[in-house]
């Protein structure tokens, strides 16, 4: 029972990872601007994209007649070759294989670009208006980045796969004294756990012990005093949203092995995220973070057949029951401090 | 008033005439003809016929919705009396012409059903009521299937399914106005039975993840049925939903249930995302009571093995056909296919590309488009030629009953389409069943008068 429950667990740092990075991007956001923003879940699809858009341009393929051989239709064969790999030979191939970890590379600027410009473009015009109106302009900014990647790569979702050495599963109970085989997890799985731990940590580390996360800390805390000292706090925030931008964008790109991204992608993290800030209390970076873990977890120990069983449908309910609870009990969520979103 | 040379009267002869045409029973048959030029939906008066493609472009199945489109594109033409004529040329019986059908160039208009059977009825809905759709097919899962021909049946208009593998669709679901060509999964278990009891033998414990919808409830109780009459046991059968993506929360209880086979009852991208996520938590290279860890996945296609890539090798399933196999009819199919799209057909796209033949082939003996005609002209029919051996369309519950493939992941593929195996070919009678096991009631033939 110890190896079941245990493995339910991981499962649900797992998930729970991907609800932290996507909260943490909302209340990072929200903490400084002050804005609702619904296109962040539409960020975490377009860091999907981009390492779609990486693997499509490291296969572009050139495409040459081979009349000695046919295919099973009579017609003479088509030989395909990468040309990364033509290009750069193995190297190219290594290229190919670890397109997924390799396109952060290229995700990072992109996000940070398309973060800043959204910002400065649009949502700067909405910081005095209400919040109802943030989230519609928002919203409809979510589903023209939908409907754009849509229109460019079609309705269904694309796989992306992992490179061949992170295929396996890693065999955590040897690791820790039972058996081989008891306790066997997929590796890659671990490393989006890893790796989110590691987002999470540095943009912790970043606010905590950087002059400009102090100062964009001090912003969150009283924006005016801080602006009459002479700081331009604008443009931190900016940077804030852009970073935001890029934290969801990774953490899209490292979720595709898992998840064949499609244009709705982000539509599916929304919502939940949502919740996830919510029950961390608005605001609160380290309540996002808990909050994500958390009902990650219970969601996965909701969806064990032994729970299902006494409790029909639970692992479709779990996460808005315990939402429903700890917001009747602390109302402010798990973190929220007093006067967020408090009129 | 003129007299004629013998001395009757024309009022006379006239009079005489149509008693002697009453009398001898042609009228009946020239009054109905008349009847049905008015009252049956849509039927066609102009120079062309429009079949209604209901197909899932976009959700689990967009991949087998892609290629039916394809192959419908292609039938249309070959009726039309475009391209290489395909099947045309080696479907006996056959009063195909390739002068479109009774005359009339045949055209077509198409609905996006997403994979969802809400969205597939509205669709068919729309192509018979806005786009005068004489016959509607399409879809590649059973929920579409049962709805769609529940509503074909209410309109009045022919409905030949598409991908659909439940025993529902022709079991307790069956319409008269609903046929189906692909085989389904009872079949399945028949035909897969003796393969995993010689690959694995009798002493197994299996645990099923089924999609949550007609088609996996159905395949889930027939391979369970198969594989606990071979002596395995089955440990947990666990419902997933369609569309589910990520499945490592229904895989983990998999790793310690004690089971040493999983059955992935699903189709489409949740089999890829499913299988692949399997091999990801190790499923393939563990050892359980003793014995390699297996995995089934009784409903194959190429478009799956394709996407699920490595992860499929030496998997056993079942199809409905394969683009390999060697008798004139899959030939002449994959050739015409091959050469229009620059890649074999699916199992989709041959049983959709067959079913249009097929109604168009009824037409053309029933000599007329008024449906209770020209499913009579489908009940009962016997052909060959279209790369299953010889097939009936059994009248009692309107399934094909055919040969039936089992399939295994090729361990050696030598192109990207190179993907599967035909372990064996289980003929007809192997698979053959009595109708009433699965209930139902196939419903009047008479239209009813609802189409404007």
């Amino acid at each position: 029972m110890f190896e079941v429950i245990f493995l339910q667990f991981l499962n649900g740092l797992d998930k729970g990872a991907a609800y932290a990075l996507i909260a943490l991007g909302l209340t990072l956001v929200f903490g400084t601007l002050g804005v609702v923003n619904f296109a962040h879940g539409a960020l975490f699809m377009l860091g999907a994209f981009c390492a779609v858009m990486f693997r499509q341009f490291l296969t572009l393929e050139t495409v040459t007649i081979d009349p000695t051989q046919t295919s099973p239709w009579g017609a003479p064969l088509e030989i395909r070759t990468p040309l990364v790999q033509a290009w750069f030979g193995d190297f190219g191939a290594v290229l190919v294989n670890y397109s997924v970890p390799f396109s952060i590379l290229i995700t990072i600027p992109i996000m940070l670009l398309l973060g800043i410009a959204l910002e400065r473009g649009i949502i700067k015009h909405f910081y005095k208006r209400p919040h109802a109106e943030q989230i519609l302009v928002t919203f409809g900014l979510a589903i023209v980045a939908q409907e754009v990647i849509k229109s460019i790569f079609g309705p269904n979702p694309i796989p992306q796969p992992m490179p061949t050495d992170l295929r396996g599963a890693a065999d955590i109970g040897s690791w820790i004294g039972f058996q081989a085989n008891v306790i066997t997890y997929p590796l890659w799985r671990l490393i989006y756990f890893l790796f989110s731990a590691i987002v999470i940590g540095g943009v912790f580390a970043f606010l905590q012990f950087t002059t400009f996360g102090m100062v964009v800390r001090a912003g969150m805390a009283d924006r005016e005093t801080v602006g009459l000292l002479g700081i331009n706090i604008d443009r931190r925030f900016t940077i804030m949203f852009g970073l935001a931008a890029v934290v969801a964008g990774m953490a899209g790109v490292m979720y595709t092995p898992l998840l064949p991204p499609n244009y709705h992608l982000g539509m599916d993290f929304l919502v939940l995220s949502f919740v996830v800030v919510v029950v961390g209390g608005m605001g609160s970076l380290p309540g996002a973070v808990a909050a994500g873990f958390l009902l990650g977890i219970l969601q996965s120990f909701a969806s064990m057949t032994q729970v299902k069983d006494v409790i029909p449908g639970i692992d479709q309910i779990i996460i808005y029951l315990v939402a429903v609870v700890i917001l009747l009990v602390r109302p402010r969520g798990l973190m929220g401090r007093r006067g967020v979103m408090e009129s | 008033m003129t007299i004629l040379k013998s001395g009757m009267s024309r009022r006379r002869l006239l009079q005489t005439g149509m008693a002697g045409i009453i009398g001898s029973g042609v009228a009946p048959m020239m009054f109905t003809k008349g009847a049905w030029a008015q009252e049956f939906c849509n039927n066609p008066t102009g120079d062309t016929v429009t079949l209604g493609l209901n197909l899932p472009l976009t959700g689990a199945y967009a991949e087998e919705g892609a290629d039916e489109q394809k192959a419908y594109e292609l039938a249309i033409a070959h009726l039309n009396g475009e391209g290489d004529g395909g099947l045309l040329n080696v479907l006996t019986p056959s009063a195909l012409t390739g002068n479109g059908i009774l005359g009339k160039k045949v055209g077509y208009v198409t609905s996006d059903s997403q994979t969802k059977s809400d969205v597939a009825r509205a669709g068919a809905t729309r192509m018979i009521e806005r786009d005068g759709a004489i016959m509607i097919t399409g879809g590649s899962s059973s929920g579409e299937a049962v709805a769609v021909q529940g509503l074909c049946q209410e309109m009045g208009v022919i409905f030949m399914a598409g991908l659909t593998h439940s025993n529902d669709t022709t079991g307790k679901d069956k319409r008269r106005y609903g046929f189906r060509h692909f085989f389904n999964a009872y079949q399945s278990g028949t035909a897969l039975g003796p393969v995993l009891s010689n690959a694995y033998g009798n002493d197994r414990r299996a645990y099923h993840l089924t999609a949550d919808y007609t088609w996996g409830w159905t395949q889930e109780e027939s391979i369970k049925n198969t594989t606990e009459a071979l002596g395995w046991d089955t440990v947990e059968a666990v419902r997933t939903p369609l569309g589910a993506g990520d499945f490592s929360q229904f895989l983990t209880p998999v790793l310690n249930s004690g089971a040493d086979v999983l059955i992935l009852n699903h189709y489409g991208n949740d089999m890829v995302n499913s299988l692949t996520q399997a091999v990801q938590f190790g499923m393939r290279d563990r050892q359980a009571n003793g014995k390699d860890f297996q995995i089934v996945v009784p409903l194959f296609s190429e478009l799956m093995a394709k996407g699920a890539g490595e992860n499929i090798k030496g998997i056993f399933g079942t199809s409905n056909w394969h683009w390999n196999l060697q008798d004139p009819g899959s030939i002449a199919f994959t050739k015409s296919f091959g050469a229009a799209y620059g890649s074999p057909p699916s199992q989709a796209a041959h049983t959709c590309y067959v079913q249009t033949l097929l109604y168009a082939d009824a037409v053309e003996r029933a000599g007329t488009f008024y449906p209770p005609e020209v499913i009579k002209a489908l009940e009962g029919h016997e052909f060959d030629g279209m790369g299953n051996g010889r097939t009936l369309y059994r009248a009692e519950d309107h399934q094909c009953m055919k040969s039936v493939l089992v399939v295994q992941g090729n361990d050696a593929p030598t192109s990207e389409y190179d993907v599967l195996n035909v372990v064996e070919e289980v003929d007809a009678a192997t698979v053959d069943y009595d109708p009433s096991i699965f209930g139902g009631e196939l419903g009047p033939a008479e239209p009813a008068p609802v189409c404007a």
